[in-house]
C-alpha cells in the first residue's frame, strides 16, 4: 500500500466526535486532552514570537484535522499577539498524488477569507507523517495566490517523511511505526481531545 | 459516501445517497470556478473524448470545459466529421478510441441505451450525455443542484415539469432524481405529449396549465422540440403557446419565491416569453454555471472508481 497521509491519521469529520479506536488493537494515549491544550498554547506562543513584528498572519487549517487546530490557534493568537489574524480552511483532495490508486476522496470546502498574496501563511495540520498532505496543500495554496512565506505548524510530528518537508512549529514529536495510526480525538465543534496511538491501525 | 461506479448512465439506478454525493462534491467544484485560477489537477494526464453522434452545443461545451478545468485533455468527435458516416458501428468507433488509451467517453446518441451498451464493452469510463428519449443524467443532476442551492432542500417540494414530456430525456432524469430525493413531481402539457401512462412512475399528470403551476415551488420548462415533434402532437406552435406558453400574466398564480428553470436552448415566444425567461424567477443561466460544476464533480468521482476496479482482487 502506498503511504497515504489521510488514512494514516484516521477519519475526522468536522463537528463530530471521533469514533473510538478499533477493538483488539493496542492503543496508547500520546497526549491527554489537557496536554493537547498546553501544546496548543505553546504553539500559539511560538508562532507569536516568530512573527514578533506584527503585521498580518493567515492561519490555514488543512481539511479536516487541521481546521479545528487552526481555529484554536487563531483564538489564542488573538489574545497574545498585536497583529491581525485571519483563519481559513484548505481542502487538498483535488491535489492528492494518489488519485489513481483510490476511490475519489470527499471534497471539503476551501475558504480563505482574504487574499493571501504577499502575506505570511501558517499552514496548520494535526499530524505530520509522510509530508504528502503538506505537499498537496502547498499546491492547493498556490492556486489561491502567492504568499510572501509559508510556515508549517503541526500538533504531532511523526517520522516517516517521504518528501523534503519539515515543520516550523511542533506540538509534540512522537516515535511511531509506519503501520501505526495517530488519531486526534474531537470534543464537540472545535474542541481537541486526546491524541491516541493505535498500533497497526493504519492497515 | 464513497463513489464506486465506473460509469454514469442514468439516474434511475442511482441511490439518493449517490445523488447527494454528486451534489455535495459539485458545490466545492463550483467554488473552484469562482476563483481567479479556475483549474485544478485531479485529471492531469487523462484523456476525455466527447463522442457526440447527435448534435449538441451547450452540453458538449460544458463537458469540454469541465474536463479542461480538471486538467484533462479533450478530444471532440462529432458524427458529421467521422467514420460513423462511413458506416462504422458505434462499438468499433469506441474500441478504436479505447485503443488510443482514452480514459473517459462522453456519449450523446439518438438511441436509448447506447451509453449502457458502451459501458459494458469498454474499460473506459462512460458518461451518458443524452441517449434518445431515455435519460440525460447530468442535466437531471444540475437541475437538482440548482433547486437545492436556491431553495435549500428538495424533499417535500412540488416540482412541475412543463411541456414535451413524452420525447424528453431531461424529463425522465428529472423525474427519477426528484422522486429519489423526496420531491412531488407534476407533469403538465397537452395529452399527446404528457400521456397518463406517466402516472405509473408516481407523477401527477395535469393537462391544464393553471392547475399545473398553481402550487409549484419549481417549474421546469422543457423545450418544444419542433425538429423532433411528430406533426400530430398538437395542431401548431401557436396553439401550444396559447394553451401552455408561460407568460408573465400567467405567473400571477405562482407562489412567491418559485423558480423557473429551462434546460435550453429556449424557444422565446413558444414555451416561454422573454420577460419570464429573463425575469426575477428565472434561474436559467445559473443552471448553465451549475452544469459545469456538476460535470466536474462527475468526472472527478468516476475517476477514482476505475483505479479500484482495475486493481487485482
Amino acid at each position: 500500500m502506498s503511504p497515504s497521509p489521510r488514512s494514516a491519521r484516521g477519519p475526522a469529520t468536522p463537528g463530530a466526535v471521533s469514533p473510538g479506536p478499533p477493538q483488539g488493537k493496542a492503543t496508547k494515549v500520546l497526549l491527554s486532552a489537557a496536554e493537547v491544550q498546553r501544546a496548543v498554547t505553546r504553539l500559539a506562543r511560538e508562532i507569536a514570537r516568530a512573527h514578533r513584528t506584527g503585521g498580518e498572519l493567515v492561519l490555514v487549517g488543512i481539511q479536516t484535522g487541521g481546521v479545528h487546530l487552526a481555529r484554536q490557534l487563531a483564538a489564542q493568537l488573538g489574545r497574545l499577539w498585536p497583529g491581525h489574524v485571519t483563519v481559513g480552511q484548505l481542502d487538498i483532495a483535488m491535489h492528492r498524488d494518489d488519485l489513481d490508486r483510490r476511490l475519489a476522496p470527499p471534497v471539503h470546502p476551501t475558504t480563505v477569507p482574504v487574499d493571501i498574496a504577499d502575506k505570511v501563511v501558517v499552514l496548520v495540520d494535526d499530524v505530520l507523517s509522510t509530508g504528502r498532505t503538506v505537499r498537496a496543500a502547498l499546491d492547493a495554496l498556490h492556486d489561491l495566490g502567492r504568499p510572501r512565506a509559508v510556515h508549517l505548524a503541526v500538533l504531532v510530528e511523526r517520522p516517516h517523511r517521504a518528501l523534503p518537508i519539515r515543520p516550523d512549529f511542533v506540538g509534540k514529536r512522537v516515535r511511531t511505526a509506519p503501520g501505526d495510526r495517530v488519531e486526534v480525538q474531537l470534543n464537540g465543534e472545535d474542541g481537541l481531545g486526546a491524541v491516541l496511538l493505535i498500533r497497526g491501525g493504519a492497515s | 459516501m464513497p463513489w464506486h461506479r465506473k460509469d454514469l448512465l442514468d439516474l434511475q439506478s442511482l441511490s439518493a445517497e449517490e445523488i447527494l454525493t454528486v451534489l455535495d462534491t459539485a458545490r466545492e467544484f463550483k467554488a473552484v470556478g469562482q476563483r481567479p485560477i479556475k483549474k485544478v489537477p485531479p485529471l492531469l494526464g487523462k484523456t476525455v473524448v466527447n463522442l457526440f453522434v447527435e448534435p449538441s452545443t451547450r452540453t458538449r461545451i460544458s463537458f469540454e470545459l469541465a474536463a479542461k478545468r480538471l486538467s484533462a485533455d479533450v478530444i471532440n468527435f462529432t458524427a458529421e466529421a467521422s467514420s460513423l458516416r462511413k458506416g462504422e458501428t458505434l462499438k468499433d468507433t469506441a474500441r478504436n478510441l479505447e485503443a488510443l488509451r482514452v480514459d473517459f467517453i462522453i456519449l450523446r446518441h439518438s438511441a436509448a441505451g447506447a451509453a449502457h451498451f458502451l459501458a459494458r464493452v469498454l474499460a473506459a469510463h462512460v458518461i451518458n450525455a443524452g441517449d434518445g428519449a431515455h435519460e440525460h443524467p447530468t442535466q437531471g443532476l444540475l437541475d437538482l443542484f440548482t433547486i437545492r442551492e436556491k431553495l435549500g432542500r428538495i424533499a417535500g417540494l412540488k416540482v412541475t415539469i412543463l411541456g414535451d414530456i413524452l420525447y424528453s430525456r431531461v424529463a425522465r432524469s428529472n423525474i427519477w432524481g426528484l422522486q429519489k430525493l423526496g420531491a412531488q413531481v407534476t407533469l403538465c402539457g397537452p395529452p399527446t405529449l404528457v400521456p397518463r401512462a406517466f402516472e405509473s412512475l408516481g407523477c401527477r399528470v395535469v393537462h391544464d396549465l393553471e392547475e399545473g403551476i398553481r402550487e409549484a415551488d419549481v417549474i421546469n420548462l422543457l423545450r418544444i422540440q419542433h425538429e423532433r415533434q411528430r406533426r400530430n402532437a398538437f395542431p401548431g406552435l401557436g396553439e401550444y403557446t396559447s394553451l401552455f406558453g408561460l407568460t408573465r400574466q400567467r405567473l400571477t398564480e405562482l407562489r412567491p419565491g418559485a423558480l423557473i428553470m429551462h434546460p435550453g436552448p429556449i424557444n422565446r415566444g413558444v414555451e416561454v416569453d422573454s420577460d419570464v425567461a429573463d425575469g426575477e424567477w428565472s434561474v436559467i443561466l445559473e443552471q448553465v454555471t451549475n452544469g459545469l460544476a456538476v460535470r466536474m464533480a462527475v468526472l472527478y468521482l468516476l475517476n477514482g472508481a476505475r483505479a479500484v476496479a482495475a486493481a487485482p482482487a
